[in-house]
């Protein structure tokens, strides 16, 4: 039925479109069902937990590479982060901001390790939601975020291994997520050049 | 008897939780290109999109009817135009409008203009029998069979295909009659 004649075609291609704000919203809950549907096909494709987080990071990732590009573009007038505390403060505050509504909880350097940084939030949006079935362990939706915060930094030019995680709060009934970076070793060793 | 107009649904979006339109956009285009890789077949991606929508429709109609304050339609027409005006709004944050009725006024088409589907979206040409949005014929098609109604869903102008809108062709099959005294769990 579709491509009968008299086609008009406003755009020939899509970068010739005007660059949307990105002000438009569309409710919470039709986000919700549709990471829910992501989260269940991912779950027919995997036979353990790990691979069912590595297929959801890789679908994050995929969003994090287009919302570097765009955010680089319209936020940062067309400028890159090049210093590690810059892009990760981008993630932080720019790419939460546009992607969830408010900046990150926190941003914390890892005590022990000198190439570790952590995002924490109370709430993250993708597990608002969803409860981990206890046979399910240490599972966690984060590993959507992850993998936008990855594909963020990587395309960025800052390798690194992105994983989420469950941290038990005091006094509260539901856990906080973070987000462990663990950048390569030549991000550091150029970072060390740098200074 | 002429349908009763309904209102739109700008008051209940103006009261539920929003997020961002791109975080949504980008997360559905991660999702058929998950499809894609996994399946290969752009029929079995359409069906997969389909299938995936209706399991969202079963479930959304709830909240639909739970926040919205419709009560039952009189006839299809007026249910036409709750999707239209209140559904689309409600979730989407667009309206669709409703035209192309049939004589029997069992077919009918909503066109969309603004799709958030869609946004920083071309079609390559491994992709051209793509049913881009076909998790939206899945999720009308999926609400209306809970609340009784058998519909075909189909795709008959697509933006993506050079088309000028979204037209989704809306056909009632039968109406479900409701049994009462409903009867209990065994």
């Amino acid at each position: 039925m579709i491509g009968v004649g008299g086609k008009i075609k406003q755009y020939s291609s899509v970068l010739e479109k005007p660059l949307s704000k990105g002000r438009q919203e569309v409710s919470l809950s039709a986000f919700a069902f549709l990471f829910s549907e992501l989260v269940q096909y991912n779950q027919t494709q995997v036979d353990n937990i790990a691979e069912l987080e590595r297929r959801l990071e890789d679908a994050g990732y995929a969003v994090g590479a287009r919302v570097l590009e765009l955010f680089c573009h319209r936020e940062k007038g067309n400028r890159r982060e090049t210093r590690l505390l810059g892009i990760l403060s981008f993630v932080h505050t720019t790419v939460w901001k546009v992607l969830f509504g408010k900046v990150a909880d926190s941003l914390e350097k890892g005590t022990e390790h000198e190439d570790e940084y952590m995002i924490s939030e109370k709430e993250l949006l993708v597990n608002r939601f969803i409860s981990i079935p206890k046979d399910m362990g240490t599972f966690n939706c984060g590993a959507f975020v992850a993998g936008i915060v990855r594909g963020v930094l990587d395309n960025a030019g800052f390798p690194a291994v992105v994983t989420a995680h469950f941290v038990p709060m005091e006094g509260q009934q539901r856990p906080r997520t973070t987000i462990l970076i663990k950048f390569a070793d030549e991000v550091l060793r150029r970072e060390a050049r740098l200074v | 008897m002429a349908p009763v107009v309904p209102r739109s649904g700008d008051a209940v979006f103006a009261n539920v939780e929003r997020v961002n339109a791109e975080l949504f956009t980008l997360t559905y285009g991660a999702i058929v290109r998950q499809l894609l890789t996994d399946l290969e077949e752009v029929e079995e991606v359409n069906k997969q999109l389909d299938q995936m929508g209706y399991n969202i429709g079963v479930r959304l109609i709830d909240e639909f009817l739970a926040k919205s304050n419709i009560s039952r339609c009189v006839d299809f027409k007026e249910t036409a135009e709750v999707i239209a005006k209140v559904g689309f709004k409600m979730f989407l944050g667009v309206t669709a409008t409703v035209t192309n009725w049939d004589v029997e006024g069992t077919t009918c088409s909503l066109v969309l203009e603004d799709n958030p589907l869609v946004e920083f979206v071309e079609l390559p040409d491994t992709c051209q029998g793509l049913y881009y949005c076909n998790i939206l014929s899945g999720v009308v098609r999926g609400a209306l069979e809970m609340v009784s109604m058998k519909t075909e869903v189909s795709w008959v102008r697509d933006m993506l295909h050079g088309d000028d809108a979204y037209e989704l062709r809306v056909k009632l099959i039968k109406q479900v009659p409701e049994e009462y005294p409903y009867k209990d769990d065994e």
